[in-house]
């Protein structure tokens, strides 16, 4: 690709409308930083959104966007990248936008293997229309839409995107940069559908919703960073694990019960099954920790690939390839 | 029958209505039948009958499947209201399509499955369905079954196989009846069955069989020759083409011509899904089709695929524009070019999947939120729905907007001879691009002349930009409620579709002095012109104004529609083309004829309602 050097200023334009302290302030100057270091040039990243309050992400990007309409971001992202397989194509989405009325075309994104980051920011709650529940809501969350408390499961976006057949989710928290500047880069060295969680807090109308990570110290007793080919291990001092029970997973001490870092699971991002990165994604407090990091990224043929590929074998097979060509394929015959 | 002296009686034009079990090949007998009649010069339209049921038992009365060929001397504007011959290869296909006979009909049966089972699942009570259903028409009774069979006996096909080319008995009979070339038919079966020579082989015996029986045994007192009228007739290199298939083919002919890739995002919808049978398979054309999970996505990712820099479209009917309408306003305000292409089908809702209707034109026009102006053409016939579509591509790219492409059920599936276009002789296709020298001053919503903001592909440096579904300020492209701003914005997307042009409508007929001009649109030309014709042969002064171009209406709509004493707006929904053109043109007042039956109409029928208009 080109020899330029790109600085996430590169990337930066306009200034950002999102109330002080809104967690999508710290994604976006994480993005910018992330495709700095990526260096795709701006003119060949198309950065493609739905409505929401992070949807309007794409307007403070100097690249090619669309801030399009609610739900619609996978979908319009998709004919983006087929009809231009060469852009580096990003689609943003909030939990509304992205798993209520998007939902349909998030499984399928997934499922087709389209090559997409998708960005799902999870603040669990609709802030642009003022604080109504979300399919990512807990049950009996109260909000302006449920003053009695939901009465209603919420969805985990991993769940779905496991269940969609997708080949890699990872997560972040939004104000950790470094965190969520690994998995975005993971994201796009990935080549197909790449799902990546942002955990954001929604300073208005849903404050604190991922407060046991949202800072470093919560996120050190709290959290657990996975790594492919690392051991899990967390905790303030590295002191704690997660080992294999039966077919569940458990949290031991390290150091205890006879205990070595040896009997710790090790983290494997590219196994085909899903099984255990799911119990890895669903993992919840108080019990467990939160899976930071990637957790799933397994290599599968991208749609975008194989369309090329067989429009290039069709090519190859047929005997025409222009329309005056395509005419004589048919049975004719002359009047003359 | 005995007699041994053939008649030939010279005929101008017929129609044969070839019908029976969905498994019977009535749909190829036909098609052969219309393509040989082609050839020797003749002009043809076609209509297939499809069964409700996609599988319904064999011989019942939904199973039947028809299929009509109109073969005439001049231009045949019509499949026919009724048919001249009727081949019924069962019971359930005599009792359902009689209704196409007239008194003069000739009706060929198979006997061999008239026997008492056969009659029950179609229903009848007696052993005699003719005496049931009082008909009194020449019957050439044959026991087509049993003849096919006999005729294949050393073949070493199965006998399954064997029956299976029973059809090809009845076209020979239908051959010999309209004295038609069989050598061509007999190339034709070649080429259909080329991977299977035995099954050429075995069909092309049987269509002699069915051929030499009307021969050996007068099967009819007389036998028709249609003339080929020479001084009309048109040269050239043709072939037979569906609706569907035309559109297809406009859409991939504009992609070439505009130097572009073609993207159809689609979701399968009768009867529109022979759109994307048909795109998919041009891969080595560069043709992208991708099946979403739904219309909404196949017009989003078209929406996405424009920004990315392809033609994109979208195909569907109805229910399915239903769905787009709001990535269609997408498109609307972020002045992307796609293509919508609506094949009309009866509603409201599910409605009637297979039948046809005009009864979208103002879901089209105005079923979106906001000002949401929009180009839209309607195709004429199957033949016509090539140059709609191409035209629909060229201003969708040339205008940066989406443009619906009306056709419907009707004009989708009946076929015609289309003479082979040359597309070196279709106008250029030439988008807006945004230019080197605009760098650094350009900005997204800037216009040229014809009010057509300029296209910056992804890709191109320099011209990065965003845009969206909010309403932008017209300089900057930024997002902007300004009250004058979105006044401003709402008036120049308006403007930049008032200001395409479109061609003049043309007004046939007898265009001087007319005493009522007949108006309609999109897939009634046909008929309407039908109509005209037997009018102005019984001596009546009759015009067609007939309209493609429905928005923006071609300039000389309100000096055509004010010209005469008394016109008449005819379409197959309540009024919607009608309140249309009131609602463009001053003090318009038509007659209306409105029909909703999910058929084409009958042309006897709009000259009894046309009459009656024209002696009041
Ligand atoms: S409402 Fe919530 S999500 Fe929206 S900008 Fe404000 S803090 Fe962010």
């Amino acid at each position: 690709m080109e020899n330029i050097t790109y600085e996430a200023k590169d990337f930066k334009k306009g200034q950002p409308r999102w109330c002080p302290g809104c967690g999508d302030h710290f994604f976006l100057a994480s993005l910018q930083k992330a495709m700095a270091e990526i260096g795709v040039a701006p003119h060949n990243t198309a950065v493609i959104s739905g409505i929401g309050c992070s949807s309007r992400l794409p307007h403070y990007m100097a690249t090619y966007g669309m801030n399009t309409i609610h739900g619609r971001a996978a979908a319009i992202a998709t004919g983006c990248k087929i009809a231009n397989p060469k852009l580096t194509v990003w689609q943003i989405s909030g939990d509304g936008d992205g798993l209520a009325i998007g939902g349909n075309h998030f499984i399928h994104a997934n499922r087709r293997n389209i090559d997409l980051n998708m960005i799902l920011l999870n603040n669990r709650i609709y802030g642009l229309t003022k604080g109504q529940y979300s399919p990512t809501s807990p049950r009996g969350f109260v909000s302006k839409s449920s003053p009695y408390g939901t009465v209603e499961d919420p969805f985990r976006p991993a769940e779905l995107c496991f269940g969609a057949r997708g080949h890699f989710f990872a997560r972040a928290v939004a104000t950790d940069a470094a965190g969520t500047v690994e998995i975005l880069k993971a994201a796009q060295a990935h080549k197909g559908a790449s799902v990546c969680e942002i955990l954001q807090n929604c300073v208005i109308f849903n404050d604190g919703t991922h407060a046991s990570v949202y800072k470093p110290e919560e996120r050190k007793k709290n959290a657990i960073y996975l790594k492919h080919g690392q051991p899990m291990i967390f905790g303030e001092n590295n002191e704690f694990g997660l080992v294999q029970d039966g077919f569940n997973l458990k949290v031991v001490k390290i150091g205890e019960n006879g205990i070595t870092e040896k009997d710790i699971l090790v983290h494997d991002a590219h196994c085909e099954d899903n099984t255990l990165q799911l119990k890895l994604a669903l993992m919840e407090g108080p019990d467990f920790p939160i899976a930071l990091g990637v957790i799933r990224d397994v290599e599968a043929p991208t749609y975008n690939d194989a369309v090329e590929a067989q429009i290039a074998e069709v090519s190859e097979k047929k005997k025409y390839h222009n329309f005056q060509e395509l005419l004589m394929t048919n049975d004719t015959w002359e009047v003359k | 029958m005995t007699d041994n002296k053939q008649n030939v009686t010279s005929v101008d034009n017929i129609a044969v209505r070839f019908t029976g079990d969905s498994g019977d090949g009535m749909q190829l007998a036909g098609n052969i039948f219309s393509t040989i009649s082609a050839t020797v010069g003749n002009d043809i339209s076609t209509f297939p009958d499809y069964p409700a049921d996609i599988r319904a038992p064999q011989g019942s009365l939904t199973g039947v499947s028809g299929f009509q060929v109109h073969i005439g001397a001049e231009k045949v504007l019509t499949p026919g209201d009724k048919c001249d011959v009727l081949i019924a290869m069962n019971p359930a296909a005599l009792k359902t399509q009689y209704k196409f006979c007239t008194s003069r009909s000739i009706i060929i049966v198979d006997t061999d499955s008239f026997k008492e089972n056969d009659l029950k699942k179609a229903e009848f009570q007696t052993n005699d369905p003719f005496e049931e259903m009082g008909i009194k028409n020449e019957v050439i009774a044959a026991p087509i079954t049993s003849m096919c069979v006999e005729a294949l006996k050393d073949s070493g096909l199965d006998f399954k196989s064997s029956v299976r080319c029973k059809n090809m008995f009845a076209l020979g009979l239908v051959c010999w009846l309209f004295d038609r070339n069989v050598p061509y038919a007999e190339e034709m079966l070649r080429q259909k069955f080329a991977k299977k020579p035995e099954i050429a082989e075995a069909n092309i015996k049987v269509l002699n069989a069915g051929y030499d029986y009307g021969h050996n045994t007068h099967a009819s007192a007389t036998t028709y020759r249609i003339e080929s009228a020479n001084a009309t007739k048109q040269k050239g290199v043709f072939m037979d083409i569906n609706g569907n298939k035309a559109t297809a083919y406009g859409l991939i002919a504009a992609a070439e011509k505009a130097g572009l890739k073609l993207y159809l995002g689609s979701y399968p919808i009768t009867p529109a899904t022979d759109v994307l049978h048909e795109l998919s398979k041009h891969k080595s054309l560069g043709v992208t089709t991708v099946q979403c999970e739904d219309e909404i996505a196949g017009c989003a990712s078209a929406v996405g695929a424009a920004f990315g820099g392809a033609l994109a479209c979208t195909s569907t009917s109805g229910p399915g524009i239903c769905l787009k309408s709001e990535a269609m306003n997408l498109a609307v305000i972020m002045e992307l070019p796609i293509v919508v292409l609506d094949v009309q089908r009866g509603g409201p809702a599910t409605g009637l999947p297979t039948k046809s209707e005009q009864t979208d034109l103002l879901q089209v026009l105005f079923g979106r939120n906001g000002e949401s102006p929009m180009p839209v053409l309607a195709a004429a016939s199957p033949t016509d729905c090539f140059d709609m579509a191409y035209m629909a591509c060229k201003i969708a790219l040339e205008h940066m907007t989406p443009v619906v492409l009306m056709t419907d059920a009707y004009v989708a599936n009946g076929s015609a001879a289309w003479k082979l276009p040359k597309l070196e002789e279709y106008p250029a296709i030439k988008p807006p691009y945004v230019t080197p020298d605009m760098k650094g001053s350009w900005a997204p919503y800037q216009r040229n002349a014809d009010g057509v903001r300029y296209w910056a592909v992804p890709g191109t440096e320099g011209f990065t930009h965003i845009l969206g579904g909010l309403e932008k300020d017209s300089k900057t492209g930024a997002i902007s409620t300004n009250p004058e701003n979105h006044n401003l914005m709402t008036h120049l997307r308006q403007e930049k579709i008032d200001k395409i042009q479109v061609p003049d409508v043309e007004v046939l007929g007898d265009k001087d002095d007319a005493e009522l001009l007949i108006v309609g649109f999109g897939g009634t030309y046909g008929h309407l012109h039908a109509a005209m014709n037997e009018m102005k042969a019984s001596g009546k002064k009759v015009a067609l104004a007939h309209f493609k171009y429905i928005n923006p209406l071609p300039k000389n709509t309100a000096e055509v529609l004010k010209k005469y004493k008394k016109v008449v707006v005819a379409e197959q929904n309540l009024g919607q083309f009608a309140g249309w053109l009131r609602m463009k043109v001053d003090n318009f007042v038509p007659f209306q004829f409105n029909e909703v039956k999910g058929q084409p109409f009958a042309v006897a029928d709009l000259v009894k309602a046309f009459t009656e208009i024209y002696n009041k």
